[in-house]
């Protein structure tokens, strides 16, 4: 059957490879131009428990993984038992012939092709380790799909390189007797998929596309602590770090690390942390540091659900509202949250460069679903990043004779020198401080500088970018929404808009400040509007509240851990009507 | 020995104590430790030539932290614990820095003690003094972890609980390369032991005692006068034996001044090559290639 899009998912217990058989599945796709997305599930254990792992691979431009899965590899019982129901009409389960239950599972589904192979016995037989399987399973997926075998061992070679030839040739060995089981003994082809135009296309996460953003705006200094689901940014850089001279390490704590960040920003070096919520919660006193001694700071946030360790695994977009006011007292920060890893790459430019011009905190929000999840991209064009350093005097001949750090100007942002250059010194004091940055507890000089700090708001303002607008503007129908939700909204309207149903999205990526104007605009020329957001209590929807005095009723709210899939977000709007 | 050919040597100007000073008057209570200290360090800068901007001080908070004010050099006055990590970043990014961290007992022991032990096992090439007057000053009198077993303050009207943290004992236990202990009323040998310390190629950690001359009565100048000993009147000490400076750092009857510990060893930064050309500063950041990093992600 020609297909243009197919849902895959390979499921097994943790240690069995399970997310190298995705990625694996990803990348030989990707390689030949398709489009695909991918997510995996993981409990926060080494081994055991259970892992999961959706590909989607389609010829047309994909935002989000979806509901139907073609093709289910069931390693173990309860991936049939979780994942079963998940298999469309006509769809195909694959499983091992020591699943003794199968009969049971069969039952409750007539409508999908059960196919058995001994992957256990195929193993055995080859003297490869147990882990192999999953190479099996990449060779049955591969004759299921009549696709490219060849292409398959390339990418096992390429992937497993690392590990010496043995490993690679007995992987390789494993994919083609899956691959001959399947065409041999069972002449069994699934699904064909339309052909697309080769390209060869790059998979990146979203942590991915941030660290490369940052490489690009020249980040010379990164720390951070080790937590999930951001601490790969931190391998990534560390695997470079000669090469581009850069310095990357972890350090004691997330206090140390946000700390060492701002020395170092202090010091004339672009640099960046990368944590979760709980090393954020350590991070907050500091950020106001930053903000007081007017520090270039940034920052990124990939949220996990919480509060506490909460699920370290999964994903939610629970920390809005306290990234938007993350620290004591009242100061300026940017809030940035991009909606895929594109957005990613670009906006992590944008942060440098608006922590550097405002010399403020700039903070990143990801969540776990973009931070870890591959999307496929042609090459981001890096050019378009361009480095923008603001007020910052280098040459000692341009520092005014009676030089003074925190000079009241118009725009608020004064000219900052950095240790080293002659003529530049000045205190850079978290206490509230003169123009020159001497303690200074006076009451007009507490207003003036509280005054200059904010006025830099008005120049700000003209560089953020404001909602973007998704789809039709007659809709009779407006989404509300920010961040990671991006995609799945877009795919679940393109499905909504061919059944003349129109709805169209307002999407939110810089949060903070926060444009009343625009926003209060846009709702005087909507209809019906929902907010859908990735959360329990609808923070983006308190923040338009806060902000206009607008309280938007319709909510569609998930808090499962687990992101939105486009079929859900049309379920529920459904049902508001 | 043939004098050098080729350029002249570059022409350094010589600055004096009071080039030091900034508009602000110090604010300490008359007899504070700190003016001694301030004084030391102001010496220290002159003999050492150097110059307001080739020091970056990172303070704590505390009376100790607000001298930020009365020393001209870049400074960074940081919250409170938070010192060390802000110079180890500013070290990293310009290594060509003198980096020194000043900040109380407090601030470093108790709220800090993290950072302290892990910066002492780093051996970052910058200077840490410590001013210990064994109170909270800045919040009128609470014990800090220095504070001796039994101390009264108005936070331990009964006396203190704890034993004292001694921060001699905790940095060599933890690695850094050179330990001294100075007293602020004797500025002679405080200066002394400055100037080593910053010479020193490592992480350096001089803990300073000093009175409290208003909240802590009994840790007064008498005091230390009478119970301090001298390292260097030690016949054979040696100081690159670290078990005879532990033992020395425990000693409870006298309280030894001087220099305990001086090794050289591997510094943090000199294993590190992306900044052994240049620091990281320094680098041109304006087209940054990444084109070839995208190759991994096929």
């Amino acid at each position: 059957m020609k297909v243009s899009n197919i849902g895959w998912k390979i499921g097994g217990k943790a240690g069995y490879g399970i997310k190298t058989a995705g990625l694996i599945f990803s990348k030989i796709f990707a390689k030949k131009g398709y489009f695909v997305i991918d997510n995996n599930e993981y409990p926060s254990v080494i081994k055991g428990g259970h892992n999961n792992y959706t590909v989607r691979v389609s010829s047309d431009e994909i935002l989000s993984i979806n509901k139907s899965i073609n093709i289910l590899i069931a390693l173990n019982e309860e991936t049939l038992r979780l994942h079963q129901d998940e298999v469309t009409y006509g769809g195909y389960i694959v499983y091992d012939e020591c699943n003794s239950n199968i009969d049971s599972f069969k039952k409750s589904r007539k409508d999908i092709n059960y196919v058995m192979v001994p992957f256990s016995k195929i193993i055995s037989e080859l003297g490869a380790s147990k882990i192999m399987i999953n190479s099996v399973s990449l060779g049955v997926s591969v004759a299921l799909l009549n696709y490219d075998l060849e292409l398959l061992k390339n990418v096992i070679k390429d992937f497993f390189k690392s590990k010496g030839t043995d490993i690679v040739n007995l992987n390789i060995k494993s994919s083609e007797l899956g691959f001959k089981y399947l065409r041999e003994k069972l002449k069994l082809n699934a699904y064909d998929l339309e052909i697309v135009k080769p390209s060869g296309k790059v998979l990146v996460t979203g942590n991915d596309a941030v660290f490369l953003g940052a490489v690009r705006s020249g980040c010379k200094f990164y720390a951070a602590y080790p937590m999930n689901p951001s601490y790969p940014i931190l391998d990534s850089f560390a695997s470079i770090e000669e090469d581009y001279n850069i310095v990357a390490r972890d350090a004691e704590d997330e206090i140390a690390v946000i700390n060492m960040v701002m020395g170092a920003s202090f010091t004339g070096a672009r640099a960046m942390a990368a944590t979760s919520g709980g090393g954020f919660s350590l991070m907050n006193e500091s950020i106001g540091s930053a903000a007081m001694t007017e520090t270039p700071l940034v920052v990124v946030l990939s949220q996990r659900p919480s509060p506490a360790i909460g699920l370290p695994t999964w994903t939610e977009q629970g920390d809005l509202l306290f990234a938007t006011h993350a620290s004591h007292g009242e100061f300026l920060r940017v809030i940035i949250a991009p909606g895929d890893p594109e957005e990613c790459f670009y906006f992590t430019g944008k942060a440098f460069n608006l922590a550097d011009k405002y010399q403020l905190p700039v903070i990143i929000m990801l969540d776990k679903y973009l931070s870890e999840s591959h999307f496929s991209y042609d090459k981001f064009d890096f050019k378009k990043i361009n480095v923008d350093r603001g007020k910052m005097l280098t040459d000692s001949k341009k520092v005014d004779d009676e030089y003074k750090r925190y000079i009241n100007t118009e725009d608020g942002v004064s000219p900052r020198t950095a240790p080293g250059v002659e003529g530049g010194v000045f205190i850079a004091n978290s206490e509230e401080h003169d123009q020159y940055g001497y303690t200074d507890e006076s009451a007009h000089n507490r207003k003036s500088m509280v005054d200059k700090r904010f006025r830099k708001i008005k120049s700000l303002m003209e560089e953020i970018p404001p909602p973007r607008i998704y789809g039709p503007t007659d809709a009779e129908i407006t989404i509300w929404s920010w961040g990671s939700c991006k995609g799945p909204i877009l795919e679940a309207m393109s499905i909504l808009n061919q059944k003349e149903k129109k709805v169209n999205l307002v999407h939110f990526t810089y949060l903070y400040p926060f444009d009343n104007e625009i926003v209060e605009g846009i709702v005087r020329e909507t209809n019906k509007n929902i907010l859908v957001e990735n959360n329990k209590t609808a923070q983006l929807g308190k923040i338009i509240m806060m902000n206009t005095g607008y309280r938007i009723k319709n909510k569609i709210l998930k808090y499962s851990g687990r992101q939105f899939l486009p079929e859900e977000i049309i379920n529920g709007i459904e049902k508001i009507e | 020995m043939a004098r050098s050919k080729g350029r002249p040597k570059k022409k350094r100007y010589h600055l004096k104590t009071v080039d030091f000073n900034t508009e602000r008057k110090p604010s300490w209570c008359y007899g504070c430790g700190n003016y001694g200290i301030w004084k030391s360090l102001k010496k220290t800068f002159v003999s050492l030539n150097l110059k307001p901007h080739e020091i970056l001080i990172v303070y704590g908070v505390g009376c100790s932290g607000n001298g930020a004010n009365f020393l001209k050099t870049y400074a960074f006055h940081a919250l409170h614990g938070r010192a060390l990590p802000v110079a180890t970043g500013a070290k990293l990014a310009n290594h060509k820095l003198n980096v020194i961290i000043i900040g109380g007992d407090g601030d470093g022991i108790s709220i800090g003690g993290n950072h302290f032990i892990h910066t002492c096992r780093r051996n970052i090439n910058m200077t840490y003094f410590l001013c210990d007057n064994k109170i909270y000053g800045l919040t009128n009198g609470q014990a800090s972890s220095t504070s001796d077993k039994g101390f009264k303050t108005k936070s331990t009207p009964l006396g203190v609980r704890e034993k004292p943290l001694n921060p001699v004992l905790l940095s060599l236990s933890a690695g850094a390369t050179f330990v001294a202990r100075g007293f602020s009323g004797d500025t002679r040998q405080l200066t002394d032991i400055m100037k080593k310390a910053i010479k020193h190629k490592g992480f350096s950690f001089v803990d300073i005692i000093q009175p409290c001359i208003t909240l802590n009565k009994v840790n007064t100048y008498d005091f230390y006068r009478e119970n301090i000993c001298n390292l260097s009147d030690i016949k054979d000490y040696d100081k690159s034996d670290l078990g005879g400076a532990i033992k020395k750092s425990m000693e409870e009857e006298k309280i030894p001044v001087g220099i305990f510990y001086q090794v050289e060893e591997p510094l943090y930064e000199e294993g590190l090559k992306q900044i052994e050309r240049k620091p990281l500063v320094d680098h041109i950041i304006t087209d940054i290639d990444v084109n070839r990093l995208f190759n991994r992600y096929y």
